[in-house]
């Protein structure tokens, strides 16, 4: 496999302590949270990122707030860091640990503590996973938006972590629109709340500050999140075209005339077979693209948004345009769109990039994205958030190929920069992580990033928090 | 005197030079300020004034990119001409200011001005795709970019919005506008007192219809609005939005479930607009007065459980935009401010924030809620990092910001 990423070099201090920052650890917890066992770090050692793999020094697993913090005032004396970690889906290497990392999973904290419908809030533990909040007040018509194709196993202080998205983001934004409030554990073991049941803040934004900081800032430990009363009803319309191009102007056509829909899902010729193949969704195999475009409301208001699309797409030389009929064939709509990973896993190896362009480049950075692949010689799916210009090609791959491997790395990284060149940038909701690091110098000037990790610094000095991601590691501040 | 560069690197060398010598800014925009936060001593002016224009705008990818001083008036205008808005809803505060300047979209994004549809499309925060601004060391910073989705480092867009003017001299502003509702409708519940208009409005929000502006306007203020013609009694008003089909059939739906709480009149679009206009300029308390106005939030729910405690000891008027997350409440005299405070904390936690009062309170008392110690430490480390000589304000917003 590839290294080309590097990880900072580990403490000699802190490995040459190893024994006895477990055994220090064990009087902080109880035993079961504690783990060391080589053996059992192993399924620690990546996340979705998996090109790369580094075995912590120990991870723990705190049941509680207090326990979190004691393991942090602990860690931050003796300088060690620490890998904040949800359910490790990350797409960036986020949650990749180090040789001197204790790794610090809120998988024992995933306990919703209380659901308060007269203030459509939810407060749960970092740990809870995505959906199962959305499945604890659905009975009573409400939901949490943000649904991150891996809702089923990511954690809600993952998707902070991240500031996550959606298929549904278009309507009702990312987590960061989503987040009322978090406790968190500050780098030396102080607690603190940011936000709450309230909206906004007395001083300074740290609740918008610490979403999508990637475990840079402290533990998230807890959360409270908007919940929306859910709609009257939800259709998923397929729209074929005969060309990527023709789908991605109709796609920025609806946005240009004022319809707003839930969703608008994108996915290419490569992408719709691996999809269908997997999930049998009923997609049409005779085109070249694919829309899924959502929309919500009582049946009048879904009609009258649906004719508008309609017409748009014609314009756009519409080849099919397949409604649901019923809840079932709604959802194996969207389990073939939100399979598409997963789908594409079981074909070949594969690295999915983030970058978001403006919508008026969708069609424009399609074309390239194609040319770049086609010049490494490397084949390509693309499945994304149209609506809101978030591209997710995959650039598929044989992993057991060093040289294949790399120059996927290598189309990639090309692919990003033309994002970032198209007025977009490198990535909309799958964090930078270790994946794009050395990429920021492409989106920032060094005063920008300077700026950026002075910020980082007022809450960790000594940058033991997650400390081998998102900034390059040459120019760091002085610790 | 009040500095007005009129390009962004004369902002960053007049910073850089205010830095040398430590001197102390105060950063506005249009200068319609007549007072917001602490008095700070000895500084002077540096507006965003001689920063105007829209630099660019794309109504079909609905994001807007503006110079920080151009007058709000200027952006609404190109934003109508398109059918499009801003969706937080920035209000006008000269109403209960008393002031006259012409307000800009960097003061509006500085303080993180947001309306009634606070809680479905988010504050001045949540629209805010970039920023240019210049730190406190004069070096032109860039943050965020253009599209909706980034995540690409740490978002110092949020952190700048509503800094106040403490952190960074914002020189370029870029944010997402969406589509002019088709049709809007409100319905109005009256004759509820605080406490059963509470229950009304979180029925309401629990229900499939997407309203879009709930708010509660007791007896004593109803009169101020809509030219005095809402019906008899307190008015819970709510609002729909959308199109003009989905609109009607849910404005009935709605109606038909409130009526239990109380008699029910709907309003047309002509007067919603100008309903809504008025709850998010405060109307009522655009009195001409210097009675202290507090802008509160607090768990919706408990919103009326804290004016009824505070009227018990004090001489309070309030009205409640629930959607906006907002109470705002006029003092007969005393601000109360450690009286509010206190019930605040009491009732799980919020914020208040002292939008007006006379000079000699202002002097004594705090504008923004007290932050925890280890949150105001928090705070003061991260306004060293954008500003290390404490030029912008230093103790505008409380403590050491
Ligand atoms: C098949 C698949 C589909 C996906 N689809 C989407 C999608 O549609 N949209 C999307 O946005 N993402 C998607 N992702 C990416 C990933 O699921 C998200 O980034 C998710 O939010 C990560 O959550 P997690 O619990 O797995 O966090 P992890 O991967 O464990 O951690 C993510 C980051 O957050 C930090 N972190 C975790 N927990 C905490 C905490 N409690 N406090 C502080 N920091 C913390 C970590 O240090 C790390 O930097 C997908 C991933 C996969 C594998
Ligand atoms: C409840 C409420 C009360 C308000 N009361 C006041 C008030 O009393 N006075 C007031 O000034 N604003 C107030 N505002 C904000 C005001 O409504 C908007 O900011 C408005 O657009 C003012 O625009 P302006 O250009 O006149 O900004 P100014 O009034 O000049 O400044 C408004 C705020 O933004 C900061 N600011 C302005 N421009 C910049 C810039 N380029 N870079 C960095 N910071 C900048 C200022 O320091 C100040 O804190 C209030 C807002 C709310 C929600």
């Amino acid at each position: 496999m590839s290294e080309a990423i590097e990880f900072l070099p580990p403490r000699p201090a802190v490995l040459s302590r190893r024994s006895a920052i477990i055994a220090d650890l064990a009087d902080l917890l109880p035993a079961e949270c504690v783990i060391h066992e080589a053996r059992e770090l192993v399924p620690f050692e990546t996340d979705a990122f998996i090109s790369y793999r580094r075995l912590p020094l120990a991870v723990v697993l705190p049941k509680t707030t207090a326990q979190a913090a004691a393991v942090m005032k602990y860690c931050h004396r003796y300088g060690i860091p620490v890998v904040p970690r949800g359910a490790g889906t990350s797409l960036s290497g986020g949650a990749i640990p180090q040789e001197d990392a204790i790794v610090l999973g809120l998988s024992k904290m995933s306990r919703i503590l209380e659901v308060d419908y007269a203030n459509r809030t939810a407060t749960v533990q970092a740990g809870v996973t995505n959906l199962s909040i959305s499945e604890a007040v659905g009975v009573d018509g409400f939901f949490y938006a943000p649904d991150p194709s891996s809702q089923l196993a990511c954690t809600i202080g993952g998707n902070i972590g991240m500031n996550s998205g959606g298929a549904h983001c278009l309507k009702y934004g990312v987590t960061t629109n989503n987040l009322l409030g978090v406790k968190m554990v500050l780098v030396d073991g102080t607690v603190v709340d940011f936000g709450g049941k309230h909206l906004d803040s007395a001083g300074y934004d740290l609740l918008g500050l610490v979403c999508g900081s990637e475990g840079q800032l402290g533990i998230v430990t807890e959360a409270t999140v908007r919940l929306i009363a859910k709609p009257e009803g939800a259709r998923p319309v397929l729209f074929g075209f005969e060309t990527s191009e023709e789908a991605g102007a109709c796609v920025t056509d609806i946005i240009a005339s004022g319809i707003i829909p839930v969703a608008i899902e994108f996915m290419d010729k490569p992408a719709i077979e691996i999809c269908e193949a997997f999930a049998h969704a009923g997609y049409p195999l005779d085109v070249g693209a694919l829309l899924i475009v959502e929309v919500e409301g009582s049946e009048a208001e879904m009609d009258a948004t649906l004719a508008g699309i309609v017409e748009i797409a014609r314009r756009h030389g519409v080849k099919t345009v397949r409604e649901s009929q019923s809840a079932t064939e709604a959802a194996l709509i969207w389990k073939g769109r939100k399979s598409a990973f997963g789908a594409t896993g079981r074909i070949a190896d594969y690295i999915c990039m983030d970058g978001t362009v403006p919508l008026g480049k969708l069609s424009y950075v399609l074309k390239k994205t194609s040319e770049i692949t086609d010049s490494f010689g490397l084949r390509v799916a693309n499945v994304f958030h149209a609506g809101d210009g978030n591209m997710h090609p995959l650039i598929l791959f044989n992993a057991n190929d060093p040289e294949d491997a790399a120059r996927a790395e290598a189309a990639g990284n090309e692919i990003l920069k033309l994002c970032v060149d198209a007025g977009g940038c490198l990535t909309g909701e799958h964090g930078v992580g270790i994946e794009k690091r050395d990429l920021m110098r492409h989106q920032y000037s060094d005063a920008d990033l300077a700026q950026q990790m002075a910020v980082r610094s007022a809450f960790d000095e000594g940058w033991i928090l997650n400390p081998s991601k998102v900034f390059p590691l040459d120019g760091r501040p002085a610790a | 005197m009040t500095l007005i560069p009129h390009t962004e690197t004369d902002a960053a060398y007049v910073i850089r030079n205010a830095a040398a010598q430590g001197t102390r800014l105060a950063l506005c925009g249009g200068n319609s300020r007549s007072g917001f936060g602490n008095p700070v001593e000895g500084t002077e002016a540096m507006s965003s004034r001689g920063l105007s224009g829209i630099v660019d705008y794309e109504p079909a990818e609905m994001v807007l990119t503006a110079k920080a001083g151009t007058p709000v008036a200027e952006i609404e205008a190109a934003l109508g001409a398109n059918r499009q808005m801003m969706a937080f809803e920035p209000m006008d505060h000269r109403g209960i200011m008393g002031t006259s300047g012409e307000p800009t979209i960097g003061g509006v994004f500085a303080a993180n001005v947001s309306g009634p549809r606070r809680f479905v499309a988010g504050a001045a925060r949540d629209s805010l795709l970039g920023i240019r601004f210049v730190n406190g060391q004069g070096q032109v910073i860039r943050a965020g970019g253009r599209v909706m989705k980034n995540v690409t480092g740490l978002d110092l867009v949020k952190l700048l919005a509503g800094s106040h003017g403490t952190l960074g001299f914002l020189t370029e502003v870029t944010f997402r506008v969406l589509p002019v509702p088709q049709s809007i409708e409100t319905i109005v519940i009256s004759g509820l007192d605080d406490a059963t208009a509470t229950r009304a409005m979180a029925s309401a929000l629990a229900l499939p219809v997407e309203v879009s502006g709930a708010a509660h306007l007791p007896q004593t203020v109803k009169g101020r609005f809509a030219g005095g013609a809402l019906p008899e009694g307190a008015a819970t008003a709510l609002r729909l939005e959308g199109l003009a089909a989905s609109v009607s059939v849910r404005a009935e739906k709605l109606a038909a479930v409130m009526t239990a709480f109380g008699p029910v009149s709907r309003f047309d679009m002509d007067e919603s607009l100008a309903l809504w206009r008025e709850i998010r300029d405060v109307h009522p308390y655009a009195d001409g007065t210097q009675k202290p106005l507090w802008r509160v939030s607090v768990a919706p729910s408990l919103g009326h459980q804290l004016v009824a405690a505070l009227r018990l000891e004090a001489g309070v008027d309030a009205f409640y935009d629930w959607q906006g997350g907002l109470i705002w409440m006029r003092m007969e005299a005393d601000p109360e401010a450690e009286l509010l405070r206190r019930y605040i904390k009491a009732l799980g936690g919020g914020h208040a924030t002292l939008v007006r009062a006379s000079e000699q309170v202002r002097a004594v008392t705090t504008a923004f809620e007290p932050q925890s110690d280890a949150v105001a430490a928090l705070s003061a480390r991260v306004k060293q990092k954008l500003d290390p000589a404490g030029i912008f304000s230093p103790g505008k917003m409380a403590g050491a910001l």
